[in-house]
């Protein structure tokens, strides 16, 4: 194919002074090197909100604890929300979005490579500036200034009235930072996708993964708008005098949480759709077959797109809307299952009489399967809004939201890690460790998030830093806090297998799974530019054709 | 050759893990049927006494029997085909490749929104049965007022005000006698859960919430707020007292009466009187008539103080009072670092406020 013209820009890369080359990946505009910073910037944040977690289960494994303050509990709670959505799960999948899309669209470079970069330091610099509030005002001393209002920071907790100092600001200004970033990225996704693919590849032959982030950007631009609009509210309320949310003046507190969810329910399958698109990529490769019904697939996400704006105030059932208003969001919720379902069922129906290899990408996307349909299932209870009066800002709710930002997004990011890392690296991570990451962290997935579940059964509420004895929690937080152990050693093992891969791994070669998208038709590492010759498909698996000559694809499409 | 045979160890992991999920599925269904069997004192949202909360009881049995064939279900597919059809040693050409069937993909579309339509229709009900229900002749009305962090009770027809501690009659069935919470908020969001008398309900500033309860036991039911409210959101403790009729008449009456002194315990009512304490609390009959904090004129008629965090005993009392952080840290209680002498005698005296 394409690589042998390539090897011009690989001249002496090993041989150039380390600030050269480190100067180089601070002025880069490849989206190749953007990716990987994204990349590396919210495996360092993963990190960082994994020890907050870890410092909030530590406090509730038994009742009337000591070991943190009642105020750094609740910083520890507002910024492990804050962190994980915001600095790791987002600019994670940006991160392999943008290194992915241009190489399987067959284009050079994303559309605008400028503006690439500076939404990547600008959401960079937002982390940094939240995180700037540890050490800001009290030094590191009882978490110094960090916000304590909860990721959803609900008015009128954050007027000045209630949150003097400049806690609530470095919120707010991070995300507004970071949010800029998120919307450029978004229009950078959008032109890429729409103007960049190669010759041939009309919509309907892109890669799902470029379909589904096709449709995410979208829902970007219309999700964050709300949200970066709503904290220059608050930024007015709290400096300017304004009274959105401010309560004490006649403001309306109901009026932050509809911004906050028109955005914070899209947000979740912002995150969820590109978890999809790794699935939807990795699972016909590993059972060696096409994607099942792969124009459901596309009409799936679309309708998942659109539904999911019309179901925000399923996270107010208990405000006290009207019976109406609550059960017009109860069938929006509900409605959403049924897309979702079909595409469980499409990926069932892609495994299907394949020849399934369990390497570590596909454990990851199988347990994910299991687990996505678990967590889907939560989501149905509380979607019926009387149940929902009783499990909503419970344990039951902490449970299912982790059931899917942990149980189908990470382990879907996990997946990803391995299945693309010869690709962005061009060395084979260790299959062995890869599998040791997988059940450590399956197990200790399994013992917090499965018996989270009980306690807000039993009536324990979320974001407490404490609770009484006797009340039937004791046992299950026991057990909750035993798990993170399983998963901090999950995680240990898989950051040492990315490291010592990078140095000892066995060179991957341009195709090591036989796939069949184009970023595989390239050298790995790809170099820069991508392609000496712009591909040309016939059809949605372009390397299918080149290997199965007396059969390819597009025949059938 | 050895990453095949690799492959193939793995290969055959994948059952037994089917198997270790459904063994923990199983566990935890087990686990929260036992958890709900527990004492009386577990919140759970399965032993509900009181009609609202009975009928979200009746529909999550049947959201959850729906969403568990559907697990059963799907989770049996999944499990079926990991190991059908995984790939074994004997390494063939690549499967028949199959894209996809228009009939099956309608099959698993209309059959999913049928379901939905059924649960929408139960759920619809039951919202209705709760939400939309009238305020019945002789009901109880309460106005419930959110504050960091503790309740304020006030029974306008009644003209008692208490605090963190709610009492209600019974609700005979036959002589239903509900009682109709009026929700409000102080300064920040609130949420009034008591999970085996009803669903939660939010108290907002600036909005007027409802929410009734009708409980068809005695006994004492315990919750909590519900919305991070701050600091101490954790222990903005909740506990309502379901007297018989006769008990409650009896309560009312109490509660009725200004506070009796006696003159044995004046100097503490002194120390009261001239302290900060009357700036935020009230004791009827007295010149202490402070909204901010909790009304006293009946403090030894409860059984906790602090909104629940602490048993009301003359030692907790006094600890409450030198140093509110030792079991609230947080609260707005400000320390009163009185001498031993005038806390000895503003305990007295609060002990007489029956």
């Amino acid at each position: 194919m394409a690589s042998e013209t390539i090897a011009l820009n690989l001249v002496d890369r090993g041989t150039r002074p380390i600030g050269d080359r480190l100067h180089d990946w601070v002025v880069t505009v490849d989206h190749k090197k953007l990716g990987i910073l994204y990349i590396l910037y919210a495996l360092l944040f993963l990190v960082i909100g994994g020890i907050e977690a870890t410092i909030i289960r530590i406090q509730l494994v038994v009742p009337h604890n000591h070991f943190v303050s009642p105020q750094v509990f609740n910083r520890m709670f507002t910024m492990h929300g804050t962190t994980m959505i915001f600095f790791v799960f987002m600019p994670m999948l940006f991160g392999f979005g943008t290194y992915l899309i241009p190489l399987m669209i067959g284009a050079r470079d994303m559309a605008f490579p400028r503006l690439n970069a500076f939404s990547f330091w600008m959401t960079a610099f937002g982390g940094l500036l939240l995180y700037f509030s540890f050490i800001g005002g009290n030094g590191l001393y009882g978490a110094g200034n960090a916000p304590d209002v909860g990721w959803f920071a609900y008015a009128p907790l954050t007027s000045r009235a209630f949150s003097p100092g400049h806690s609530t600001d470095f919120w707010t200004l991070g995300l507004l930072v970071s949010g800029f970033g998120s919307i450029g990225t978004a229009v950078n996704f959008i032109a890429t996708i729409l103007c960049m693919r190669c010759p041939g590849m009309t919509l309907g032959k892109m890669p799902l993964l470029a379909w589904l982030n096709l449709v995410m950007a979208g829902m970007v631009i219309l999700a964050v708008s709300p949200l970066t609009a709503a904290q220059i509210m608050l930024s007015i309320d709290r400096y300017l005098g304004a009274h959105f949310f401010d309560s004490q003046a006649g403001g309306s507190a109901v009026l932050w949480m509809h911004f906050f969810w028109i955005f914070g329910h899209p947000e979740v399958y912002i995150l969820v759709i590109p978890a999809f698109a790794f699935v939807s990529e990795i699972i016909p490769v590993f059972s060696r077959k096409p994607i099942f019904g792969y124009p459901v697939m596309v009409a799936a996400t679309v309708c998942i797109g659109f539904v999911s704006f019309s179901v925000w105030a399923h996270h107010m059932f208990t405000v006290g809307m009207t019976s109406y208003a609550n059960s017009f969001f109860t069938i929006t919720t509900m409605v959403v299952g049924v897309p979702t379902g079909i595409k469980i069922f499409n990926w069932i129906g892609t495994m299907w009489g394949g020849k399934i290899q369990f390497r570590a990408p596909m454990l990851f996307c199988v347990g994910f399967l299991f687990q996505f349909l678990t967590a889907g299932l939560t989501g149905i209870m509380l979607s019926a809004s009387p149940f929902n009066w009783q499990l909503s800002n419970s344990y039951f709710v902490v449970a299912h939201f982790h059931y899917v930002l942990v149980g189908a997004i990470l382990f879907t990011i996990f997946g990803a890690f391995y299945y693309w890392f010869p690709k962005m690296t061009g060395r084979m991570y260790n299959e062995t460790f890869a599998k040791w990451h997988f059940w450590l962290f399956l197990i200790g997935f399994h013992l917090t998030f499965d018996f989270m579940h009980i306690p807000g059964m039993l009536g324990m509420p979320r974001r407490i830093y404490t609770y009484e004895p006797g009340r039937g929690w004791e046992i299950w937080n026991l057990i909750v806090t035993i798990g993170v152990i399983f998963q901090i050693a999950g995680v240990l093992v898989f950051v040492f297998n990315l490291l010592r891969s990078l140095v000892k791994g066995e060179t991957a070669g341009s195709d090591p799974w036989d796939a069949w998208t184009l970023e595989w038709s390239t050298s790995s590492p790809p170099p820069e530019y991508n392609f000496a010759k712009i591909p040309v498909v016939k059809s949605r698996r372009p390397l299918w054709d080149i290997k199965h000559p007396e059969d390819p694809d597009w025949k059938y499409e | 050759m050895k990453a095949a045979r690799h492959e193939k160890e793995w290969g055959r992991v994948v059952g037994p893990v089917a198997g270790i999920l459904i063994l923990l599925a199983a566990v935890l269904l087990a686990a929260s049927l036992c958890s709900a069997a527990t004492g009386p004192a577990v919140p759970s949202i399965f032993k509900p006494e009181s009609t609202p909360a009975d009928s979200i009881y009746g529909l999550s049995l049947l959201v959850l029997a729906v969403t568990g064939i559907i697990f059963v279900i799907v989770f049996s597919l999944l499990a079926y085909v990991v190991t059908k059809f995984r790939r074994r040693a004997s390494d063939g050409p690549e499967p028949p490749q199959v894209y996809g069937s228009n009939q099956i993909e309608i099959a698993w579309t209309v059959i999913p929104v049928l379901i939905v339509l059924v649960l929408f229709m139960a759920t619809a009900r039951v919202i209705h049965a709760i939400q939309d229900a009238r305020e019945p002749k002789g009901a109880i009305e309460v106005t419930a007022i959110g504050h960091q962090f503790w309740w304020e009770f006030r029974y306008p027809t009644l003209g008692i005000v208490t605090a963190n501690e709610l009492h209600v009659p019974v609700s005979d069935p036959s002589h239903p006698t509900p009682t109709f919470l009026k929700l409000l908020s102080a300064d920040t969001d609130h949420s009034f859960w008591v999970p085996r008398l009803a669903g939660k309900t939010d108290l907002i500033p600036n909005r007027v919430n409802k929410m009734w309860i009708d409980p068809h036991e005695t006994g004492l039911y315990v919750g909590q707020c519900a919305q991070y409210c701050g600091m101490q959101h954790a222990k903005m403790l909740l506990r309502v007292y379901v007297d018989s009729p006769e008990q409650f008449e009896q309560w009312v009456q109490e509660e009725k009466k200004p506070a009796q002194s006696s003159d044995a315990v004046n100097e503490g009512r002194r120390i009261f009187e001239t302290t900060a304490c009357i700036n935020c609390h009230t004791v009827s009959g007295t010149v202490a008539d402070g909204r901010f904090g909790p009304d006293l004129t009946h403090l030894m008629s409860r059984d906790t103080i602090a909104s629940g965090a602490a048993p009301n005993t003359p030692e907790n009392l006094q600890t409450w009072i030198q140093e509110p952080d030792a079991i609230k840290p947080g609260s707005l209680m400000p320390a009163m670092k009185l001498n031993d002498h005038d806390l000895n005698a503003l305990t007295a005296y609060l002990e007489t406020l029956r």
